[in-house]
């Protein structure tokens, strides 16, 4: 393991946080803590995630889609951000795409993604 | 005051999330066995500096005049050897190991360091230019420079004239970078934004010369304890590097 690599994985553990189990095609509530003047307070967002990038590292990502008063809208949380207060999974969906991408030029029910029934976690600590 | 620098390698670069929620890219910069190897004095060199080395190098690839170099100094053969201009009265003894808290959280440094190369490149790469036109009768010389001058007077191509050639490999200084951490025990510094050159490679930090220098830095330079030599010499400030030191 290099230094790098060593101070990423120091700076996962001191941050302590929990990242559940979720990948493209669920649904997630992310609560993000917003600030306004002097005063903070969590911020549900809802949608899809429609992708993650650079895996469980540090650096990772995901995209998270849903449709606001007609609009698309498409937010990218840092996994690690301070600024996170939890995730949670609302619903697993059965996709077969990392990117789902092609959801921006859908709309209504073709923009559906199917419920995963059977779901299975990911067997010991692949998610740190 | 003008005080020494250090030699420290670039590992590469991460992230850091704040409490705040903010996150930093940073550059992490790293102490390796940086020592002082020589001194210059004005009465003997005409002007006043530290020289450092970094870095381990087997004593067999070490030319012999260098290995003698390292022996008057007792320390072990260094890798890369760098001098920084100093004030006398913050000269280091020789042998003394620079440690990391040499820089505090929040001051400004001056990075440099041997850019990435880039081979010979176009003018459009190089200098930033246009190139030409995509269409509307440009043919074959869509990234080509295009004029280089005027016409029979004054019938030649004016010295300095950008074009193609070669880019990067050459020493580069970002300034005004700011720390934001430090790791003593690991010999760490970790600055925020990129640094020049590629990872593995020396760089040189400095503090900046554009930004005021926090009144707790270490004076004449954070030294690790466990520095034999540490103790030798500079019996005038000797309470500083002692302090230096704990920090």
């Amino acid at each position: 393991m290099d230094l790098i690599a060593q101070i990423e994985a120091e700076q996962i553990a001191q941050l302590g946080k929990t990242i559940p189990d979720f990948k493209p095609g669920d649904t997630v509530r992310v609560g993000y803590k917003v600030t306004e003047g002097n005063r903070t307070r969590v911020q549900n967002y809802q949608g899809v995630c429609i992708a993650r990038k650079n895996g469980k590292g540090i650096s990772g990502s995901f995209t998270v889609r849903k449709i606001s008063f007609g609009e698309g809208v498409e937010r990218v949380f840092p996994l690690y951000s301070t600024n996170i207060e939890y995730i949670e999974v609302v619903r697993r969906g059965r996709v077969r795409r990392s990117k789902l991408y092609y959801l921006r030029s859908r709309r209504g029910k073709s923009a559906r993604i199917a419920e995963d029934s059977n779901y299975k976690p990911v067997s010991g600590e692949a998610e740190a | 005051m003008l005080r020494s620098g250090v030699i420290a390698k670039k590992l590469g670069m991460t992230r850091l999330f704040m409490e705040d929620g903010r996150q930093v890219p940073v550059t992490v910069l790293q102490l390796d066995g940086c020592q002082v190897v020589a001194q210059r004095t004005p009465e003997k060199d005409g002007y006043c500096a530290v020289q450092l080395g970094a870095g381990t190098a087997k004593p067999k690839r070490v030319s012999k005049a260098m290995r003698g170099h390292f022996a008057v100094a007792k320390v072990p053969p260094k890798r890369k050897l760098a001098e920084f201009r100093v004030d006398p009265e913050n000269l280091i003894p020789v042998g003394a190991e620079i440690s990391a808290d040499h820089y505090v959280e929040g001051q400004y440094v001056d990075v440099s360091g041997t850019s990435i190369g880039k081979g010979f490149q176009g003018a459009m790469k190089r200098h930033n230019f246009g190139g030409l036109r995509a269409s509307h009768g440009v043919s074959i010389s869509h990234r080509s420079h295009g004029s280089t001058g005027q016409c029979q007077d004054p019938g030649r191509v004016f010295k300095g004239k950008k074009m193609a050639g070669h880019m990067g490999a050459v020493r580069v200084t970002t300034q005004n970078l700011q720390v934001v951490r430090t790791d003593p025990e690991r010999g760490l510094i970790m600055v925020k934004g990129a640094v020049p050159g590629a990872k593995g490679g020396w760089v040189t930090i400095k503090d900046a010369v554009k930004k005021p220098l926090p009144e707790n830095v270490a004076k004449p330079a954070a030294l690790k304890t466990n520095g034999a030599a540490a103790e030798a010499g500079e019996a005038t400030e000797a309470a500083q590097p002692a302090e230096g030191g704990e920090a």
